[in-house]
């Protein structure tokens, strides 16, 4: 634990708290050194013009996204969203109130493409881009986690993320990158995944996880990699190959393939269902990024695309993939065709890999003994991505009931959380949106807490003792902030761990 | 004289409101929404978007969800003002609709429930800390605008009545562009200026989230990007560079 950091103290919940002008003021996370924005095409350090460059930007955006014009356009600052953020529910800073982290490009924005701003900038709290605005959009757009929750709130639907996404954008475009996202963004362009961690380093990893599992469960579990001809493809991300207690979700996964009698691979070369091109708001990143999954699919001849277990990159596979790579259905242009002919469609493409278990639980195809999972009182924490940026099954709401089916058919004692937190009404974990470094340490904490006080209450009334979750970042951010509040870090893990205790081998 | 000057008025106020909203929509239809970004769970076909989009212009759904106060405040306030704005077509219409014969009798009601609605809402921008924080001097002068132009009619039931058969000889002039007299009252005055004030100033100020909530497109959008490939113009020619 970092000494300087504490964590709040816990609410009574309901109450909203007072503002604390100034509290997150100048919290900056590391910018990206020249090698690091290069590799991605940006330029290397501050550019000169960088404040004629970021207007033409923000006017370049403007064209391009219809959302970002109608939510600049459209706030009528009635307030709803202000107490929604866990970043100013956490930290009390005015400026994480949604509304006000979109006024900081809102005022710039009326200023420079608003008659009312041009002429009577005070009136309507329009504002000159000045270095200082510069510095304080660098310091707020990275205390967003992208999270969508002040859009379920918004009458508008404003969703403060496209804001985000945007700043870091035009951030980007004159060369004042984030280190954390856009480092990670350079791995996976050179090496396949978040974690640079290179094909022989897999290979060894997944023979090491296949020995482990056939000492604890006695069953010839595979991992396989780089096969030709399988019919699922799992991408996953890269925490899944090493990190705790992510690992044990992968083991959940292929369980699952191997009791089915599935064939699947993972693939060296998109060894990573993350894509923290969307935290950047950066499309051709994010589609280089998906790409490679696209020529993965292509190469190995695969009939379905599966995604493990993690929210932002499910929220891009769900609802961007087809957009960005043609995974998908319903294409009529060649690009898309060449690969959507080769998979079946009689399975959702992309599908999730909760998709999958539930329907083979459905159909009888595994067995799960939710025994199994009796030391454990179980509750569920809804990733953002997954809650307000996609779906799972035919409903709309599938996102939210379908992996929690599979925990009650892994385990006997589930609760749920307060429905204010849950569902679409759910926090971020505080980490989300590439905010998940080790120099924003405080701001995660900090923003853990709307979540840590609704852990709280099922912890003192039901004694849960297991959070589960399906999503890598969660699961991280998680492990590293529990113990500041008092919660082991082994409370939190995947659902797919669950069902790897749970379910029966047959061999 | 006076209806010459508001003639004049009226003729660029409703010039300006038309090209300035036109202009905006225009712009809102031509600019791309190159990815799906509905906020989830969200109906999953045409039909069930137009009901979404049903439940937040007529009964501000997410708004509920969000704070109730400003929910009561703000749907009591818009509620009355359609119920206001549909009473006045009968000074724009001859003959005169049925069902705006049948809202007539509201009107005094829905003129004082409007200026309630507004006062609250004004409240909050004093009283929640938040809401304050966030408020900018022409949030106040959108508040005090429409008070003004409420209270402004009222008193012209109260107090000063102004002429209304004159009032709508005056407006039917101006739309067979056959200019008449205006009833002189200086209420009427105000009242009118402030209308044309509101005209004008609507494309340009926040008062476009009446057209943007049907553009949003975490609220337009419909759920569903495994069954149907989406592209953007310019999305597309990253394909064909490739
Ligand atoms: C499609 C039609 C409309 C919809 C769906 C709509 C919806 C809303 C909603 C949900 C709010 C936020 C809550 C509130 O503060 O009341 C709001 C605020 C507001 N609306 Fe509308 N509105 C519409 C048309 C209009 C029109 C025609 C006017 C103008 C005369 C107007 C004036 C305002 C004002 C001034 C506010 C801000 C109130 C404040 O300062 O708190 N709206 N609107
Ligand atoms: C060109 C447009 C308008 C004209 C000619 C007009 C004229 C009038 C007149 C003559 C009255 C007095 C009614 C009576 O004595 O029975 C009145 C009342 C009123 N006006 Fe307007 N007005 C206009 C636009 C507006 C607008 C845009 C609003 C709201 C934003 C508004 C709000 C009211 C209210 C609240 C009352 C009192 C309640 C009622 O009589 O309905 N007016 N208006
Ligand atoms: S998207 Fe999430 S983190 Fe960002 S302002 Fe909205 S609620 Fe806060
Ligand atoms: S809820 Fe929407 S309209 Fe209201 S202040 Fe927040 S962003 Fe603006």
């Amino acid at each position: 634990m970092a000494a300087n950091v504490t964590a709040p103290p816990f609410r009574v919940i309901p109450i909203i708290p007072a503002i604390l002008p100034g509290a997150m003021e100048g919290l900056k996370p590391f910018v990206a050194s020249d090698k690091i924005q290069e590799a991605l095409g940006f330029p290397g350090e501050l550019v000169e013009d960088w404040h004629d460059r970021a207007i033409a930007k923000m006017g370049e955006l403007l064209t391009k996204y219809r959302s970002l014009k109608v939510y600049l356009d459209a706030c009528v600052h009635c307030g709803a969203c202000s107490d929604k953020c866990h970043y100013f529910l956490g930290t009390r800073d005015p400026k994480n109130m949604p509304v006000a982290r979109q006024d900081l490009m809102r005022s710039v924005y009326r200023r420079y493409f608003t008659l009312p701003g041009k002429f009577f900038p005070k009136l309507v709290g329009a504002r000159n881009l000045t270095r200082e605005v510069l510095d304080e959009w660098y310091s707020y757009f990275h205390q967003c986690s992208e999270c969508r929750r002040c859009s379920v709130f918004c009458p508008y639907g404003i969703d403060t993320a496209e804001i985000t996404m945007a700043a870091r954008e035009i951030l980007d475009s004159v060369g004042y990158g984030q280190k954390y996202s856009n480092e990670i963004i350079g791995k996976v362009h050179k090496i396949g995944n978040n974690l640079g961690l290179p094909g022989p380093a897999l290979e060894d990893t997944l023979a090491g996880l296949e020995e482990d599992v056939k000492e604890a469960s006695g069953s010839d579990v595979r991992f396989p990699l780089d096969v030709k001809g399988a019919q699922v493809l799992l991408i996953t991300p890269s925490a899944d190959f090493f990190a705790e207690p992510h690992i044990d979700s992968l083991i959940g996964y292929a369980k699952v393939f191997h009791a089915a009698g599935i064939s699947w691979t993972l693939s060296s070369m998109a060894s990573e269902a993350g894509n923290f091109g969307l935290f950047i708001g950066n499309y051709e990143q994010m589609r280089k990024v998906a790409l490679r999954i696209r020529q993965a699919a292509l190469e190995l001849g695969v009939k379905r695309i599966v995604v493990g277990e993690c929210g932002h990159a499910w929220r891009v596979a769900y609802s961007f993939w087809n957009t960005l790579t043609g995974i998908g259905d319903g294409a009529s242009d060649p690009f898309a065709l060449q690969l959507q002919r080769q998979l079946d469609h009689r399975y959702r493409q992309p599908s999730h890999i909760c998709e999958l278990t539930w329907d083979l639980i459905e159909r009888k195809a595994i067995t799960l003994d939710p025994d199994a999972n009796d030391h454990l009182v179980v509750t569920f924490h809804d990733s953002c991505n997954v809650a307000r940026g996609s779906r799972m099954g035919e409903m709309p709401g599938g996102q939210f009931e379908i992996p929690r089916a599979i925990i009650r058919a892994s385990a006997n004692h589930y609760v749920e959380m307060q429905d204010a937190t849950t569902r679409e009404k759910t926090f971020c974990c505080g980490g989300g949106g590439g905010l998940l470094t080790d120099d924003l340490m405080d701001l995660r904490v900090k923003g853990a807490l709307p979540r840590m006080e609704a852990l709280k209450e099922v912890v003192d009334r039901d004694g849960v003792n297991f959070m589960a979750t399906i999503c890598a970042i969660c699961k991280t951010q998680f492990s590293k902030v529990m113990p500041y509040y008092g919660y082991n870090m082994r409370m939190v893990g995947g659902v797919h761990q669950l069902v790897s205790n749970a379910i029966r081998l047959g061999d | 004289m006076a209806g010459i000057l508001f003639a004049v008025l009226f003729y660029a106020a409703a010039l300006i409101l038309a090209g300035g909203l036109g202009f905006r929509i225009r712009d809102y239809l031509r600019t791309p929404a190159p990815l799906r970004i509905p906020t989830t769970p969200a109906p999953t076909t045409g039909g069930g978007v137009v009901l979404r989009m049903a439940r937040e212009v007529i009964f501000f759904e997410s708004l509920f969800k969000g704070s109730l106060w400003t929910w009561a405040f703000g749907w009591l306030f818009h509620a009355s003002l359609a119920f206001v704005l549909m009473r006045h077509l009968r000074y724009f219409t001859q003959p005169v609709w049925f069902w705006v014969d049948a809202v007539q009798a509201f009107g005094v009601y829905a003129g004082l429930a409007m200026v309630m609605g507004l006062c609250g809402l004004w409240a909050r921008r004093f009283l929640v800390d938040r809401v304050r924080y966030i408020s900018t001097l022409s949030d106040h002068l959108m508040l005090a605008l429409l008070i003004l132009i409420a209270v402004s009619g009222l008193s012209m039931k109260f107090l000063d009545h102004a002429d209304v058969i004159g009032v709508k000889a005056f407006f039917l002039g101006l739309m067979q562009l056959d200019p008449q007299p205006l009833p002189m009252n200086p209420l009427l005055y105000l009242h009118l200026s402030l209308v044309a004030a509101l005209m004008i100033i609507f494309p340009f100020s926040k008062l476009l989230h009446a057209p943007g909530v049907f553009f949003s497109p975490s609220r337009n959008q419909p759920d569903n990007p495994r069954e149907h490939r989406h592209i953007a113009p310019w999305a597309e020619k990253l394909e064909s560079e490739a």
